[in-house]
């Protein structure tokens, strides 16, 4: 397919991580943190950690979306879906995220709540027109890149002057939990009592740069005195950002490149942008799942929209839930811990019994091993020598 | 959630919207958010709707960049065998 095989180009990827093989300073150990569950993926998926050298490695980073939602917000969905005569929308990966209780929204709608899974927030406009007596809530999540579409619904709710629409926001912003990730201590010697990892420079996310451009990382690679190169998805961009992150600290640089130019500009898109801002407000504090409260991390709707707010229209209060103890989802989105370090990972909790997020979306770092990754450790068995 | 491939534009619908085509399957995607989408396009879609335009000189020379990067990986290795 065009644009997508030729970066995709195996004798390249070998080659170029040679070139980072022979660039990479013997003894100087590297290690970059990729913040996308796209990167994520992709890094199990072409192997690339196998052809990188040893001393450069990848620490998987926070930026799931399905994975960073609290459980207590999760609940507050199932608790909505219940009412009688609400019809809940959501994305399909939501569907099997784990809440409280052993409870999901899956579990829920055989329990005869009304949830509908949509490709897009046009789908669940569609809904509210066609069932005008059903109370039709939008179930939005994720990064810079989804929140334009539920800006778009909004308005468009708005225009279309539909009283049985509302959304229920869970829009977060990608460089607050960048910054949450770094403002822990350095340590290389990283542990679950220590916290901190040790995190050289940053592969920036894809599809949220299409919509906020390369600018608002600037400041934290400034501030941190990080690299941040921004990365399409494909094993050619993946090895190419990852040189250019070793040639930065090579030279004790620490800029933001673009490597994704094909896709992303400096500014990103301003119609988004104007959609975004027109429509939503930082919210003062939001929990993330794994990095805990964050300040201004998060969005919420405008006063002017606050008639189309499922918070509001619902008096929702969250409630803060623990995850699961034994589940190690948020050291593993915070790149402490090594999915198949996590006690419970390919015993009770896999793709089809996950007890965490990190197993539900594909985009986790625990799904995404366990697909691709699981049996790269396993030590060749030993051929039985040949009876005499 | 996210297609994260560049999508073919094969026609311009109604109320800011079009239809593209990947291996045989055609989606109606929203194009709100981006100006002068034309047929030929390629667009990246996420939850149905494309959030930019994949530019057709940057990608090839994104691949010369590539290529560049992989002159002296390829030199080093001659001797390999796939």
């Amino acid at each position: 397919m065009k644009y997508i095989d030729e970066y995709r180009d195996g004798t390249l990827a070998r080659a170029i991580a040679t070139t980072i093989a022979s660039e990479a300073v013997p003894g100087r150990h590297y290690q970059f943190m990729e913040f996308c569950g796209g990167h994520t993926h992709a890094v199990s998926r072409y192997g690339i950690e196998d052809l990188l050298p040893s001393n450069v490695r990848m620490v998987h980073g926070p930026g799931c979306p399905v994975c960073v939602l609290p459980v207590g917000r999760i609940d507050d969905a199932i608790a909505l879906a219940l009412r009688p005569g609400v019809t809940l929308c959501t994305y399909a990966d939501l569907m099997r995220v784990p809440a409280s209780g052993g409870g999901s929204l899956l579990k829920a709608r055989s329990a005869g709540a009304d949830i509908r899974m949509v490709y897009s927030t046009m789908d669940a406009i569609r809904i509210a027109e066609d069932e005008p007596g059903r109370d039709v809530v939008f179930f939005a999540i994720g990064f810079e890149t989804t929140t334009p579409a539920t800006a778009i619904a909004i308005r468009l709710a708005r225009r279309k002057m539909l009283r049985n629409f509302s959304v229920f926001c869970n829009h977060v912003l990608t460089p607050p939990a960048i910054r949450a990730v770094l403002d822990v201590p350095d340590d290389d010697n990283a542990d679950e009592h220590t916290g901190g990892v040790r995190i050289d420079g940053f592969v920036g996310p894809a599809h949220v740069s299409t919509v906020i451009g390369t600018t608002p990382y600037v400041a934290l690679a400034k501030h941190f005195r990080k690299p941040v190169v921004v990365a399409g998805f494909e094993p050619l961009d993946m090895m190419q950002a990852i040189l250019m992150l070793v040639r930065q600290i090579n030279d004790g640089r620490h800029d933001v490149e673009n490597q994704y130019i094909r896709m992303v500009s400096e500014a990103g898109n301003l119609i988004a942008q104007r959609a975004i801002a027109e429509v939503f407000e930082l919210r003062a504090s939001f929990e993330w799942r794994g990095l805990g409260e964050l300040p201004d991390s998060a969005l919420q709707l405008r006063e002017a929209y606050a008639d189309l707010d499922a918070e509001r229209r619902f008096s929702i209060t969250t409630v803060s839930t623990a995850d699961n103890p034994a589940c190690e989802c948020g050291d593993v989105l915070r790149g402490r811990t090594k999915p198949a370090e996590c006690k419970l990972f390919g015993t009770v909790c896999s793709p089809e019994t996950p007890m965490g997020s990190c197993m539900v979306s594909p985009e986790g770092a625990c799904a995404a091993h366990w697909a691709y990754g699981r049996f790269r450790n396993r030590v060749a068995r030993q051929p039985v020598p040949a009876a005499t | 959630m996210c297609l994260a491939i560049p999508i073919r534009v094969e026609a311009l619908l109604a109320d800011d919207m079009a239809r593209v085509t990947l291996s045989g399957i055609s989606k109606t995607v929203s194009i709100a958010l981006l100006e002068d989408v034309q047929v030929g396009d390629y667009l990246l879609i996420h939850a149905g709707y494309a959030l930019t335009r994949l530019d057709p000189d940057e990608a090839e020379r994104t691949l010369d960049l590539m290529r560049e990067a992989a002159v002296p990986g390829l030199a080093e290795m001659q001797d390999w065998r796939p």
